[in-house]
């Protein structure tokens, strides 16, 4: 398989038998655990042509290109404070900050915050974002605090 | 100015005026969509607003409008992923620009794409008059409403931290049983401080002056110990009866308490449950529940008591001596400093302790039905160690949480060791300048003990109420959650449905993946659907719907006519049969689990349904008949057996529409064709919506509707749409090569 880009800045492959594939949509495989391994692009009807075991190994020029198309793809702001909290019992409204700016979200319920690892959890809001945070301790007290009441 | 002023109110303030001050004399608003992220995908307010001539876009409040004078070469494009919506605008082939927005837009952006196509098409006219249609059901609305009643998001509700005393709702119905508990304990404390009294003249009347020479009196002697007799028998028989009766209330509010979580749990929807996990929801129920009760009738009991013990021994002292009261009730506001200080990390420790409770039970819940699996794979070792990380978080908490009780407990002892000290020295002080008497002194000192012990309890009460108020707050977590699937306020009365369903332009999303979109089918009564398709195509998403398990994200799904939103859950549920893939036998009898939609069948009723579902004969091999005990999960009877009971069990009722979900597919073709003969006799004559992944078991369907990635790509009979060759041909054919090759049956061809 080569992969290409065609003029509309689209990420496009050919296969062996010379049957060109356009408009290819990078998808990540591990999205958390391994988010640099594991990429395969995929057709519009989710078909997928080309499996990429490790994006470090692709040369330069592509390797911008799919993480260009993936951070387009990938939403999943960054809470760094967390300013207020309409209650302690779920459904609760939070006031975050986030890496892309201050924004409301509504948790369901208290499964709704998954561990990944010891310190960061991601949070499914009820509008289906998913809201990361990267290491709780690193957060403000104030905001550690609210956290902890939901852990 | 032109433009009407119902068409602005569309829009949310503040954007009314802003807006209003870009439109032109003749340009009307037609749609708007709240642009919650910016080009860069930044968090942002911003709007984009439809009118009849123009796109106006301002992704905040200050920039400045950008407009986009509509042409015909335009093109909108939606499209989400991961949460985010997206907006293309097209012209002439080159992508213009791109607009961002939160799913929670998602039903605006919808009807903003709508506005813009009919409009771009010329149908304007029709446009408009889709002005009063809701955005979400497209239920006709009433003037000036943007959501109709149904789609109504219910209010967000605040709690309060204040659990326990919500707790109140349980124990209203109690409350004269309360009351009387109260006067109980009020007289058995009382009773119970006529003792230390009695010590003054005990020692100020006799053994004083027996020290200072004079005879003591038997009769006064006998007088104060027959008074000390009485007032012990009476605080035994009224600390009985008060500790009885409060024991009995309380454990009757928790029996409600308990009822009432259950019940609601029952109105909660599937998605509910999806989310929940199954040992959390035990803990919470089962034992949060028995907590509760434990704090209601012991503990609570014990601290109005104690309150009462304190608040009448201050009354006591203060009337004996009021210096000397004084400095007895010094340490009071240190200890209550005290209890404030460790009271909400005490709280926050055990809510913690109980979530990790829940997760301990998780494990357990998650382990033992899946024990095959775990046997199987060999990994018991893992599932240890599972269990055991669960219980090491248990630990790390629970010592934290512990560190700081047991220090508080002593802390308190320590203060009233010191308490007594000062009282001892005061009170020397006292006698030795002869302001009080020996008797005095004996007095406070016994009361004195008395009253520092109820300190010392009221201590550890501070850890078993916040226990309480955690484990309360926990029961609220499900009492207050709403049902996604609501009971409307008016239900429309619904008895035996005629089984005419429409569905109009439905979509679900779940989460925030999008698994239906734009369906439109009509299902006339009687008659039967088979859904066709991929695994994942939307099949038994679609049955969930119907069966209103979730509800429509878009659009409306109709019976008779009538929204199915707006129909009582348990008047139209009653008119669904459902055969599952995995039949589902509770712990009974076979004859209780046909009759269990009907529990009032008599036994001529159960073994005709049971006759029809071809289920008669192999039960009554079994040894006891209708009466065999089936165990938990029906394990003593095969796949095809449990079938047939679970389609008896839909006879039985009488549904007017019957959803087979997969139902043969877990048997061998064999089962199959037994189990086919039960279901012909259950479809006859009722709408009938079958899934399958084997086409031969829809040959009897009037229509096929073959759903790919979320939409009907077509419908029609067998035969047409084999002739059409389109994705239903495909799939009949990869099943009839996989067959021809597997068992070499040639039943497909007919």
């Amino acid at each position: 398989m080569q992969i290409s880009v065609n003029n509309a800045g689209a990420l496009c492959a050919s296969d062996a038998s010379g049957v060109r594939h356009e408009n290819l949509i990078p998808v990540r495989a591990f999205p958390m655990s391994a988010p640099g391994l594991g990429v395969s692009l995929v057709d519009a009807q989710g078909h997928e042509w080309v499996w990429i075991e490790d994006l470090a190994a692709l040369p330069e020029n592509l390797r911008s290109v799919l993480d260009a198309q993936l951070a387009e793809r990938e939403f999943q702001p960054e809470i760094l404070s967390i300013l207020d909290v309409s209650s302690y019992s779920t459904p609760s409204r939070w006031h975050v900050v986030t890496n892309r700016g201050e924004t409301e979200l509504v948790l369901k319920g208290e499964e709704d915050i998954r561990r990944l690892s010891a310190h960061r959890l991601l949070i499914a809001a009820e509008n289906g974002l998913h809201f990361l945070i990267a290491d709780m301790q690193q957060l403000d007290s104030a905001s550690r605090r609210r956290l902890e009441r939901f852990l | 100015m032109h433009t009407n002023p119902y068409q602005i109110q569309i829009l949310p303030e503040p954007w009314r005026s802003p807006v209003l001050a870009q439109l032109a004399a003749n340009e009307q608003v037609l749609a708007f969509l709240p642009l919650d992220l910016d080009a860069q995908r930044l968090f942002c307010h911003g709007i984009l607003v439809l009118t009849s001539l123009r796109l106006l876009a301002k992704t905040d409040p200050h920039s400045a409008w950008s407009v986009w004078p509509l042409d015909a070469s335009m093109r909108l494009i939606r499209r989400d992923y991961a949460g985010v919506g997206t907006l293309d605008l097209y012209q002439a082939a080159q992508r213009r620009v791109s607009w961002h927005y939160t799913l929670t837009h998602h039903a605006s952006a919808r009807t903003l794409l709508e506005q813009f196509e009919s409009l771009l098409s010329g149908n304007l006219q029709e446009a408009a008059s889709n002005q009063s249609l809701c955005p979400r059901c497209q239920t006709v609305l009433p003037n000036n409403e943007t959501l109709c009643a149904l789609c109504e998001p219910a209010a967000q509700q605040v709690n309060s931290a204040w659990a326990l005393l919500r707790l109140w709702r349980f124990a209203k119905p109690y409350q004269s049983g309360l009351f009387m508990g109260f006067l109980l304990a009020l007289g058995s404390t009382a009773a119970a401080l006529v003792p230390p009294y009695l010590t003054m003249p005990l020692m100020d009347k006799i053994l004083i002056p027996y020290q200072n020479g004079h005879a003591i009196d038997p009769m006064l002697v006998a007088r104060y110990l027959s008074m000390l007799l009485v007032a012990a028998v009476v605080a035994w028989a009224l600390g009985w009866g008060r500790s009885w009766w409060l024991a009995r209330v309380s454990e009757r509010i928790c029996m409600d308490l308990r009822l009432a979580s259950y019940a609601h749990l029952h109105e909660l929807s599937l998605s509910f449950f999806g989310g929940k996990r199954t040992g959390d929801l035990v803990s919470r129920i089962g034992s949060e529940t028995d907590r509760i009760s434990v704090f209601l009738s012991l503990h609570l009991l014990d601290f109005v008591i104690d309150v009462l013990v304190m608040g009448m021994t201050a009354a006591i002292l203060l009337s004996i001596n009021v210096p000397l009261a004084l400095v007895t009730l010094l340490p009071i506001p240190l200890i209550a400093w005290m209890i404030h200080r460790v009271r909400d990390r005490l709280r926050l420790g055990f809510e913690k302790t109980d979530r990790v409770w829940g997760e301990i039970s998780n494990v357990l819940t998650d382990t033992i039905p899946g024990i095959r699996v775990v046997k199987a794979f060999a990994q018991e070792q893992r599932e240890i160690a599972r269990f055991r990380e669960a219980n090491v978080r248990n630990l790390q908490i629970n010592d934290s949480v512990n560190a700081i009780w047991s220090l508080f407990a002593p802390s308190v002892t320590l203060l009233t060791e010191l308490g007594l000290l000062v009282v001892w020295a005061f009170g020397i002080w006292q006698v030795a300048h002869a302001r009080i008497t020996v008797g005095v002194l004996a007095a406070f000192l016994t009361y004195i003990s008395r009253f520092y012990g109820r300190l010392d309890s009221m201590s550890r009460i501070v850890s078993v109420t916040q226990k309480a108020a955690a484990g309360a707050k926990r029961i609220f977590d499900i009492l207050d959650h709403v049902s996604s699937v609501p009971e409307p306020v008016n239900p429309i009365k619904m008895g035996r449905v005629q089984g005419d369903i429409i569905l109009r332009n439905i979509g679900f999303r779940y989460n925030n993946r999008s698994v239906i979109h734009g369906m439109d089918l009509h299902i006339a009564p009687g008659e039967m659907i088979g859904l066709v398709g991929h695994s994942g195509s939307g099949k038994s998403t679609l049955v969930n719907l119907i069966c209103r398990f979730y509800d429509v994200t878009e659009g409306a799904i109709l019976v008779d006519g009538v929204d199915i939103r707006a129909i009582s859950v348990h008047d139209y549920r009653r008119n669904i049969g459902l055969v599952l893939q995995e039949p589902f036998l509770f712990f009974g009898t076979i004859a209780e689990n046909i009759a269990y939609g009907k529990p009032d069948a008599t036994q001529a009723n159960i073994v005709a349904a049971a006759r029809a579902a071809h289920a008669h004969e192999f039960i009554l091999r079994l040894p006891q008949g209708y009466d065999s005990l089936v165990g938990e999960r029906g394990q003593a009877l095969s796949g095809g057996e449990r079938q047939r009971i679970s389609i008896a069990r839909a006879l039985l009722i009488d549904p007017r529409i019957l959803i087979l979900d997969e139902a043969t597919a877990s048997v061998d073709t064999e089962t199959e064709r037994e189990i086919q003969a039960a279901l012909d006799n259950l479809v006859r004559g009722r709408t009938t919506i079958a899934v399958a992944h084997r086409l031969s078991t829809l040959r009897h369907a009037n229509r096929l509707v073959v759903l790919d990635k979320g939409h009907i790509v077509e419908v029609g009979r067998h035969e047409t749409l084999l002739a059409s060759n389109g994705v239903y041909a495909q799939l009949y054919a990869a099943q009839a090569r996989q067959v021809d090759s597997d068992m070499g049956e040639g039943e497909y061809a007919d």
